[in-house]
């Protein structure tokens, strides 16, 4: 992989149960780089997050991770992260559990820890609930809880699976302004999975636009254009740009394509 | 009323002197404090049907060790830690096809054991093994006993001490754990035969059927009351171990208002658990939430403004 790289996909195809989900992949991302991956529903996203984990083994092509001489190298928030309200978990055990939940015994009361897990909820601005269940809290305070147990460790990469569904519109940009200081205060690159671009369009350094189990990766000036995002659906697609938003429109839907396009802009084709 | 009067009034005559009482306390608080504390990661788990399942298929063991005159521990500790390897070797990844696995391993066991006790009955007519082994016998258990569970106790407290954090991580989220670099199915099949050391110890002592009132019940108080791990499990062993004694208290005491008869321990303890819930449920997180997320003025939860 090249100097300055986290990680590199290349050329990755997977297979689940004998069908092809993802085809020939490949992009790369640098040090403290912000990039999101876009996609409609069932176009791949979690699968080719789940294979960046190593959970799913390409069935060719490869994923590499830099991890520059760390042990935690990936931080990772997932999609489903529904807490029961009686779980016994303050938001500071989860981020605690992050430190340290992979070591064996019972963790001893430890000055050093403590303050290791104060900093970070304060860094996610956490601190006022970090006493507090984790199922008795919204959906943006988890996801802040949640990306500070991914990040006390500082790794080098982090990856959240759709993290900004289900949460209103404030909490959204609240999260990707967050986000979007911690890739550059940790330096951790994000790769970070939606169905809808905008709200990190002014976020991102880089769009993975995947589609049809493609996926066009560049600046999202090159990305999201009538002619790359057509190549990538195999037909016309209208890029619109109103009011600093971004609508993707099939102008010929195509079957069950048409629907999903019109709602949920998104797609690829391969940039030079 | 003296101090002296309300003693004697709580505590039967020769309550504190008598050997079946003293052998009944010790085990029972060790089954109490074994089963809290693993019964408070059952629940987080959701596997309050596995550990039933466990308990059901171990009364087979229960049955044939009186069938072949064995230590009955050993008999529910085998079978139990037998049955907690198959269920988790079994590779059902979806929930609902481990609840089936689960199902069908359950009725099997409980025929079996359908079937030792029968044997039982026709060839040695032991008809009280039945009672025994499904819903204990408490006082009928031989001092002798007494080292054998406190070892088995202290393993699985020691398991869950080694396996704490990772075991933690796993139950709350397989994903995160897994990231983390935490073996979760070895962590999964672990702790089962935790479950099974867990539900031996309340097998004898209150029996295989009511061991899920004593793993489940002090756990599910303990987190309606506990908002940390370490504090629930703690709590969890403490509930326990008082519902148990206090069951076993009650049990002796009965002897005196039902004319010499009693009511079996197992009975006391399930329903002091069960009352104890009963309160504890009108509580709970949803009562903190109102205490501890007061709106401050401006601040609004799922606003949901243009732009």
């Amino acid at each position: 992989m090249a100097r300055g790289e986290v990680l590199a996909v290349r050329q990755a195809s997977v297979s689940l149960s004998g069908r092809s989900i993802l085809k020939d992949i490949d992009f790369s991302l640098e040090a403290g780089e912000f990039c999101g991956l876009i996609g409609a529903n069932g176009s791949g996203k979690t699968t080719l997050l789940r294979t960046i984990l190593g959970f799913i083994a390409p069935s060719s092509g490869s994923v590499t991770i830099d991890s520059g001489g760390k042990l935690a190298s990936v931080g990772y928030v997932p999609q489903k992260f529904a807490l029961d309200p009686y779980m016994p978990m303050r938001a500071r055990d989860l981020v605690a559990l992050g430190l340290d939940g992979n070591r064996l015994g019972v963790p001893l009361p430890s000055p050093g820890r403590r303050r290791k897990v104060d900093e970070m909820l304060e860094s996610v601005d956490a601190t006022r609930f970090a006493d507090q269940r984790i199922g008795n809290l919204s959906g943006g305070q988890q996801q802040r809880v949640l990306i500070a147990h991914a990040l006390i460790r500082r790794p080098r990469l982090l990856l959240l699976d759709e993290p900004l569904a289900n949460l209103d519109m404030r909490s959204v940009a609240g999260v990707v302004a967050l986000l979007r200081r911690l890739s550059q205060e940790f330096q951790t690159s994000v790769l970070l999975s939606a169905h809808d671009m905008n709200p990190l369009l002014s976020a991102m350094d880089r769009i993975v636009y995947l589609a049809h189990g493609r996926a066009a990766s560049g600046s999202t000036d090159a990305v999201v254009r009538t002619e790359v995002l057509s190549q990538l659906y195999g037909y016309h697609i209208d890029v619109v740009r109103v009011h600093g938003r971004v609508i993707v429109v099939a102008a010929e839907a195509e079957d069950d394509a048409q629907a999903a396009v019109a709602h949920d802009p998104v797609h690829v084709a391969q940039v030079p | 009323m003296d101090v002296q009067t309300l003693l004697s009034l709580l505590f039967e005559p020769g309550f504190f002197t008598s050997e079946p009482v003293r052998t009944a306390a010790v085990i029972g608080a060790a089954a109490a404090i074994v089963s809290g504390v693993v019964g408070v990661f059952t629940v987080i788990r959701g596997q309050s049907f596995a550990g039933h399942s466990l308990a059901d298929v171990s009364s087979a063991g229960g049955s044939a060790a009186f069938l072949f005159g064995i230590n009955p521990l050993l008999g529910f500790l085998g079978m139990g830690v037998l049955a907690a390897m198959s269920m988790e070797l079994v590779r059902a990844d979806r929930a609902s096809e481990r609840d089936l696995v689960t199902g069908v391993v359950t009725g099997a066991g409980l025929g079996v054991a359908a079937l030792f006790l029968y044997l039982d009955m026709t060839t040695s007519s032991t008809t009280g093994a039945a009672v025994t082994v499904m819903f204990g016998s408490i006082f009928a258990i031989p001092a002798s006993l007494v080292p054998l569970a406190l070892l088995v106790g202290a393993g699985a407290l020691l398991a869950i001490g080694v396996l704490y954090r990772p075991l933690l991580l796993s139950s709350l989220d397989p994903d995160l754990a897994a990231v983390r670099g935490v073996p979760v199915r070895l962590m999964g099949l672990l702790f089962l035969i935790v479950v099974a050391l867990a539900v031996a110890l309340s097998a004898i002592t209150v029996g295989a059927i009511l061991s899920t009132g004593l793993l489940i019940g002090p756990a599910a108080i303990a987190l309606h009351l506990a908002k940390r791990p370490g504090l629930a499990i703690l709590l969890a062993a403490v509930i326990g171990v008082a519902v148990t004694w206090g069951g076993i208290l009650v049990s002796y005491d009965s002897y005196e208002w039902t004319g010499g008869r009693g009511w079996p321990v197992s009975f006391c303890i399930v329903m002091l658990i069960f009352v104890a819930y009963a309160v504890v449920a009108q509580t709970g997180p949803a009562r903190e939430r109102r205490q501890e997320h007061p709106l401050p003025s401006g601040e609004k939860p799922h606003v949901t403004s243009a732009g």
